[in-house]
């Protein structure tokens, strides 16, 4: 315990924890408008946007998000127009993108030399690894997010329970889906770092998931989400330090575990 | 002669080529109760989504004398959609949640309820007779309960036309009985009524006016003029009066 004390006095720790609870909350209301509009592997398809987007930037020696950004938001506005229009199955498109994301990603890190690590980094994540630049990114990106869930709070709870009847109610949905694509791809490239181009998906999951199975109002569904997110996230960073394993992949792993754990209990109360 | 709150003329809608609405003309007035009815894929629903401005058209639509895609007071009108039900499969809400969602088009942004709306939730609430049920989840309630939150939502802004598409499917007769006393009470205090039905013999009942779809109107008036028409014993065949007119010899 005091080592965990004493863990938790480095500089570093101290970033990682900070841009955990930012991110945790970030995603886990977003996973709840994601998973109820039935989008919830955007996610999992932008990070891998995301990954090749990032080997791009290590490649031509730019800052990785400065370059990941902009064309992360690209491919999520993509997304959207081709769906929206019915040119192609929504699944279908972020499949097409989210293995070309990984293919240049996979080709530039073999073709060039000396990031093999850093690209790793995005991959697997490695919170613990993240700097100051990028927490202040975090820090102001969630804000802004947040900000924006919070002013539109009832246009996207309408959005996300029948976008037909929201149009009527004289709710300028197109406008407001561009809008949450482009704050869908902020998250996503915010929490790379996180848990890893090929984890950020489940953070966006996992906690919605938990709280749709307990909530039964809108409003307690985004506060147990944002509950489990922190849990898993206090929890993870603390186990992953204690025994010395990926700090991403523990919160995960014990954002699913909160998920099946409750999944358990629903279904044992309903066969008693 | 008042104006009319709905007015549509030439209209026509086409999807993937096929004509689903060819050439309506209509004046819809503030003390109208009008029925529309139609085989499948009549345009009966193309027709109420086009209002609502949901469908591209030709031709001209204007609400309260304002062409539709100026027109902003969308709390004018109350829609219940056919298909809520199945929208609402996975959502978690309460019964004053889903209710207040049909305020948003009378609250200006950024939209935050305040004490006002909340009494509005409430009164609508009282006046349905579902108070009791305010903070139960939409899923723990009954098809019956579930139809009053859906119509509850309709009418919170206080609604001038009231759009009904297919409300009583599945539901049992009793309760459809009661529903339609509601939307009676409804229109005697003067809002206008539109309803999409399968069931003509509720239209019968209940409408002061009928609208007759087949892609195009084949008869629009009162039922008076239309019970003893030969266009509606030629479509509906000899039993058209005592089915749908509700005139036995």
């Amino acid at each position: 315990m005091s080592n965990l004390i004493n863990i938790l006095q480095y500089q570093f720790i101290e970033r990682a924890i900070i841009a955990g609870l930012f991110l945790g909350v970030v995603c886990a209301v977003m996973g709840v408008f994601l998973v109820l509009r039935k989008m919830s592997l955007i996610g999992d398809g932008l990070a891998h946007i995301s990954f090749g987007a990032i080997a791009i930037g290590l490649v031509f020696g730019f800052y990785p998000l400065v370059i990941a950004l902009p064309l992360v938001i690209i491919a999520s506005l993509l997304i959207y127009a081709l769906t929206r229009n019915h040119i192609i199955e929504g699944d279908a498109i972020i499949g097409i993108l989210a293995s070309l994301g990984l293919a240049i990603g996979v080709i530039l890190s073999s073709i060039a030399t000396g990031f093999n690590v850093d690209i790793f980094s995005y991959l697997f994540g490695n919170i613990l690894a993240i700097t100051q630049q990028e927490l202040n990114f975090v820090i102001i990106g969630s804000i802004i997010i947040i900000t924006i869930l919070i002013l539109f709070y009832q246009e996207f709870m309408a959005i996300s329970f029948n976008p037909e009847q929201a149009k009527i109610s004289g709710i300028p949905v197109t406008i407001l889906d561009i809008l949450f694509s482009i704050i869908t791809a902020i998250t996503v490239i915010m929490s790379v770092k996180l848990a890893g181009a090929l984890l950020v998906s489940a953070l966006i999951i996992l906690s919605a998931s938990s709280s749709l199975q307990v909530a039964k109002s809108f409003q307690n569904t985004i506060l147990f989400t944002i509950l489990f997110a922190l849990i898993s996230i206090i929890i993870g960073i603390a186990i992953s330090l204690i025994i010395n394993i990926p700090t991403g992949a523990t919160i995960v792993t014990v954002n699913a575990a909160i998920f099946f754990f409750i999944l358990l209990i629903k279904l044992l109360k309903s066969n008693q | 002669m008042k104006n009319p709150i709905i007015s549509i003329r030439d209209l026509s809608v086409e999807f993937n080529n096929i004509k689903v609405l060819d050439n309506i003309n209509l004046d819809i007035y503030q003390e109208d109760f009008i029925g529309i009815a139609g085989p499948n894929g009549a345009g009966k629903s193309t027709l109420i989504k086009t209002l609502l401005n949901l469908n591209n058209y030709t031709g001209e639509i204007k609400l309260w004398d304002m062409p539709l895609n100026k027109f902003k007071n969308w709390n004018y009108i109350g829609y219940l959609p056919q298909s809520l039900n199945q929208y609402s499969h996975q959502f978690p809400a309460t019964v004053e949640e889903i209710v207040s969602l049909g305020l948003i088009s009378s609250l200006t942004w950024p939209r935050i309820l305040d004490t006002k709306s909340i009494k509005k939730v409430n009164d609508i609430l009282n006046e349905l007779e579902i108070n009791n049920l305010a903070k139960t989840s939409i899923h723990d309630l009954s098809g019956g309960q579930r139809q009053r939150v859906w119509l509850a939502k309709a009418l919170v802004s206080q609604p001038k036309v009231l759009i009904l598409d297919e409300p009583t499917n599945a539901l049992d007769p009793e309760i459809r009985k009661v529903f339609y006393q509601q939307i009676t009470t409804l229109y005697k205090k003067g809002v206008a009524i539109i309803l999409i039905t399968h069931d003509t013999s509720d239209i019968g009942n209940y409408a002061k006016k009928l609208l007759l779809l087949d892609n195009k109107v084949i008869f629009w008036g009162e039922f008076g003029d239309i019970c003893n028409s030969k266009e509606m014993s030629n479509y509906f065949g000899e039993e058209a009066k005592h089915i749908i007119c509700h005139q036995h010899e």
